[in-house]
């Protein structure tokens, strides 16, 4: 039974590794400081594993170190034949059988979650099914795109989603692999241009901003491909969905140099990116860029690289991003215009400092899901894309 | 003929030896220095990428040349670096270690080293005409159909000519091991490296066609307007990753299984004992084979197959820790109860055990599938396969290299140096890698060309790239030995690591008919024996006679520039089909050698009897 004690004390040593391993990194991103179930689960399975190994490392360094000690030749010993064991069945047997039952301990919790993390049906509880929230997510070289099924919301690199639920996600891609991943929240998964549409599910447990990032190479700017996810407490995500969809891109912004840059905007610029709830993605949609975290993804929100962006192109900022192939060419003032008209854009009260205040509005999320029922036509439109996406999936199958 | 390099030569005559040979052992040295070329420039690479990710938000090279950098380190090092450089230790070794006088097929020998070196060559021409590959070293589709320069026709033009070589060799060296070995060695005789050379090229013989396949579709898709990865016209781009992961995840047994043998062999010898379950590792490493043919989805845990499939690859993966277990504690015990002598190829063997403990256990980690969510394509996964491939492959290389150096030079490489370089290397490695698992945890994925300041990225990144170059400074002590010991060393003895195994009775290096009678192998480590039991020199198992010696020949280096041209000429046809011309060219001069070769009757020659007799005593030295 030694080796049981001694696996008790590494499992010991082991949960103080996980408090260490609980420093490591930002808490925004790092895997290691989950902040939604999936995360917590893949941690939790990630320990284990990491007790299991470790119990075979020490086994494996305690032999090495005492060989090592032991047998060196020692001064004089230079013509001692040591005797030629050919092996030990008993020793053998013991270090065959002793891994399988380790491997059996890890495999069978491991099956289990690789089954739980993307069950994307629905969760029943006692007052039946659940109402699901799905996003479709397109990954683009080099942003990303959401469309909330029936709930008649764009939006492009910031996805917000309410605390305390899971929220579910049909991914594709429309030009090369690219891979989604929030490591405070879930593992990631491949979001692919062709075969099947994966799916998976993602909810944090508390309110904020977490970083989000492409883990497929794509391309030049394949590290520059960052997004974030704001969760924010059910009340104002409520609200967001209720200020996202009620948008009226044609409404003119307050100061004049914004409404110029509206002018300006409409004709060189609305042709890919769309302001509201638009299918339109050739561009990232723009509805909220006045409450964006980050411009492009990445670089830091101000004027100055919102201008250097639009002018260059964003050719040095994300190389090889396709805006460069856009052919507007736009004036100093034209640029300060369009740049203030951007950063106006703010049409709903819930931005991502909602998610860092410690404010928690309650709701069930039902509004949203009754108006669903009541728009026919975002309910035809989440109807084929369901078809589709059946159609798909057996198809990969 | 090979007789007259025995003699001092000009470098003409030298030059023109190499170009000609058949001698397994001059190719042997001629894979040492391809591999070696190619391990150096990987290795450049590698450190241009660590420069670069050395700060955040650093600008040191841009976007597409780091792309091109980090698929070249890739593709150099597992394709153009360590497989030669293995090639060259079982060129060397295994023929000797069965008592054979050369491989099976001397003159395909030839040519699979030339298809490698030209392959090589042909891929990294890409640097000076417009961008080498950049779509990661995976090439996976459609990043890499929508490529724009010429980068990836040469990546695959280039690996599917190495690719022919690589095949040719694996299948030589199975001939050669099932039809060469001496009386007496039996196969549950071998020497654990020529096993696992064996099994190896097994893996060869089955894995590569995966990737000749993979690779012909690319081609297709990107020269000849074929749509098979194309998602727009209807083509899947999962084949790709199936089809290169079935080729990929076996490789990854081949540049593992012959290292395996070496440390088999370096910690049989400096522990002065036999090695311990010598069944159990034989038996170990073709389940390890097996199993390396069933697990290749691991790598393709995100892509969305479904928990079923995940699930089953899973287990698969972790079951392959078994085997895996059995030799490293066959290992330890190999060393339990003998006495040990730390000379350098045993220090890279002491260095691997925990190295690769490590890398198996996050190997597992990595398969459980569930848990990949997160560690997939991250810097966890980084730091697992240069665990694997550093701390076993090349570990082993340079395990190999040293103890066989004086079978190939006749000289011992310079023992301090070597202990210097070890302990450089193996500090500068865990520096470098260790901490990238953690780098992975904390949200860096792989192939990251910048990370953004305040991630928590900084610290850990920096103490990595201050690794690196720890590894180059070992690196360059390494050719300053080689350089050195060519130069200074002492002639070395027939066998100066008291070694167990043929290869130890005949003279350093060999002459070039190896054996002068072929050796009668009375069990397992046969010299081992002789000098305990016997008189401490293998007996003859034939009466002298004729040998029989294949004619050196000029005709694989021409073929193999022949395929090359060939492929350069199918590279640029699509952008002016005159290229056509160029690709004629090639294919006739391809062929014609080809012609001569089978037309042309080449029988060899024989060393007489009495040329032998000449030369002195008759023992196997």
């Amino acid at each position: 039974m030694k080796g049981l004690t001694s696996k008790f004390k590494a499992v010991g040593a082991l949960m103080t590794l996980a408090l260490i391993l609980s420093g490591c990194g930002e808490e925004f991103l790092s895997a290691l400081r989950p902040q939604g179930q999936g995360a917590s689960d893949i941690l939790s399975l990630m320990i284990l594993s990491i007790a299991v190994m470790m119990f075979v490392f020490v086994v494996v360094m305690v032999i090495y170190v005492f060989v090592i000690l032991k047998f060196r030749q020692k001064k004089g010993q230079e013509d001692f034949i040591p005797e030629q064991v050919e092996g030990s069945h008993t020793l053998e047997t013991l270090w065959t059988v002793v891994p399988i039952f380790l491997i059996l301990i890890l495999a069978v919790p491991t099956v289990q979650y690789t089954f739980s993390l993307v069950d994307t049906s629905p969760q029943v509880s006692a007052e039946g099914e659940e109402d699901q929230i799905w996003i479709n997510v397109t990954g683009k070289q080099y942003w990303w795109h959401f469309e909330y099924d029936g709930m008649d919301v764009t939006t492009s690199q910031e996805l917000y989603i309410p605390t305390d639920r899971r929220v579910f996600l049909s991914l594709h891609s429309e030009d090369v692999i690219h891979s989604f991943w929030v490591p405070t929240l879930q593992g990631k998964i491949d979001v692919n241009p062709t075969g099947n549409r994966n799916e998976i599910w993602i909810d944090a447990e508390k309110e904020g901003v977490y970083w989000g990032k492409c883990a497929e190479f794509c391309g030049p700017s394949h590290s520059l491909m960052d997004f974030k996810v704001v969760a924010v407490s059910p009340g104002e995500f409520e609200q967001w969905v209720k200020d996202m969809r009620n948008i009226d891109p044609e409404a003119t912004p307050e100061s004049e140099v914004a409404a110029a840059g509206q002018e300006v905007f409409a004709n060189n610029c609305m042709s890919c990116h769309a302001n509201g709830t638009s299918p339109n993605k050739i561009g990232p949609n723009v509805s909220n860029f006045g409450d964006r975290e980050r411009i492009a993804g990445v670089l830091e929100y101000n004027k100055e690289n919102l201008i250097e962006w639009i002018e260059t192109k964003g050719k040095d900022m994300k190389p090889g991003n396709l805006m460069t192939s856009a052919a507007y060419d736009l004036s100093d003032e034209e640029l300060e215009q369009v740049a203030e008209y951007l950063m106006s854009l703010s049409p709903s009260e819930i931005t991502p400092e909602n998610a860092n205040d410690n404010e928690y509005i309650e709701s069930d999320l039902s509004d949203l899901f009754v108006d669903e029922e009541k728009d026919e036509s975002s309910q035809e439109k989440s109807e084929e894309e369901s078809e589709e996406d059946s159609e798909e999936d057996s198809d990969s199958n | 003929m090979s007789a007259t390099a025995n003699k001092k030569a000009g470098f003409g005559s030298v030059l023109w030896d190499y170009l000609t040979t058949v001698d397994h052992k001059k190719i042997a040295i001629l894979y040492l220095f391809g591999g070696f070329f190619f391990f150096i420039l990987g290795g450049l690479e590698a450190m241009l990428v660590r420069i670069q990710l050395i700060q955040p938000d650093n600008n040191f090279v841009s976007a597409q040349f780091y792309n091109e950098l980090m698929t070249m380190h890739g593709t150099t090092m597992i394709f153009l670096a360590a497989m030669p450089l293995l090639f060259a230790l079982m060129n060397i070794a295994m023929p000797l270690q069965i008592g054979a006088r050369d491989v099976a097929f001397p003159f395909v020998n030839a040519l699979g080293f030339w298809l490698f070196l030209v392959g090589g060559i042909v891929v990294n021409i890409s640097w000076f005409t417009g961008g080498a590959p950049d779509a990661g070293w995976t090439a996976y589709t459609p990043l890499s159909i929508f490529s724009e320069s010429h980068g990836l026709d040469y990546y695959s033009i280039g690996l599917q000519i190495a690719g022919f070589g690589t095949l040719m060799g694996g299948i030589n060296f199975l001939v050669t091991v099932i039809t060469m070995r001496t009386p007496g060695m039996t196969m549950m005789r071998m020497p654990l490296f020529s096993w696992t050379t064996f099994i190896a090229s097994v893996l060869i013989l089955f894995a590569f066609p995966a990737l000749t396949v993979g690779l012909f579709l690319l081609t297709f898709d990107r020269l000849f307007g074929a749509n098979f990865f194309d998602p727009s016209m209807g083509g899947n781009v999962i084949i790709w990753e199936h089809l290169f992961w079935i080729f990929g995840h076996p490789e990854v047994y081949i540049l593992i299984l012959p290292a395996f043998g070496v440390f088999s062999e370096v910690i049989s010898t400096f522990s002065k004992k036999r090695l311990f379950g010598y069944s159990s590792m034989v038996f170990a490493t073709v389940l390890i084979a097996f199993l390396g043919f069933m697990v290749w989805a691991h790598h393709m845990f995100t892509v969305g197959l479904g928990p079923i499939a995940n699930s089953i690859f899973a287990i698969a993966t972790m079951a392959i820790a078994v085997p895996t277990g059995i030799k490293i504690f066959n290992w330890l015990f190999t060393m339990w109860g003998g006495t040990l002598r730390f000379n350098s190829p045993m220090l890279f063997a002491l260095g691997f055990i925990p190295s690769f403990t490590i890398g198996g256990m996050t190997g597992v980690m990595l398969g459980a599938a569930a848990a990949d969510f997160q560690y997939h394509d991250t810097y966890f996964v980084v730091a697992h396969f240069h665990y694997v491939i550093v701390g076993g492959t090349v570990f082993g290389i340079f395990a190999g290299l040293i103890y066989w150096w004086p079978k190939m030079f006749g000289k011992v490489l310079n023992e301090t140096m070597n202990h210097w370089f070890f302990w450089l290397f193996f500090i500068g490695f865990h520096l470098t890698f260790f901490l990238q698992h953690f780098l992975g945890l904390m949200g860096m994925p792989r192939r990251y060309w910048v990370f953004l300041e305040g991630q928590g990225l900084d610290l850990f990144n920096l103490i990595s790239t201050i690794g690196a170059f720890f590894m180059a400074a070992g690196t360059i002590l390494f050719i300053y030995n080689m350089i050195w010991t060519a130069l200074k060393a002492p002639q070395a003895p027939a066998d100066p690591w008291d070694g167990r195994t043929l290869e130890w009775a005949i003279a350093s290096p060999p002459p070039f008919y190896n054996f002068k009678q072929l050796p009668l192998v009375r069990g397992l480590d046969p010299l081992w024996i002789e000098k305990t039991e016997g008189n401490g020199k293998m007996q003859p198992a034939e009466p002298l006679g004729d040998v029989h010696m294949p004619n050196n020949s000029f005709i694989p280096f021409v073929m193999s520039v022949g395929l090359g041209i060939a492929g350069i000429g199918i590279i640029y046809q699509v952008d002016n089909p005159m290229w056509w011309i160029v690709a004629a060219i090639g294919f006739i001069i391809f062929f014609g050698s080809m012609a001569v070769r089978s037309l042309k009757d080449d029988l060899g020659y024989h060393i007489h009897k009495e040329d032998f007799e000449k030369e002195g005593d008759g023992s196997n030295g």
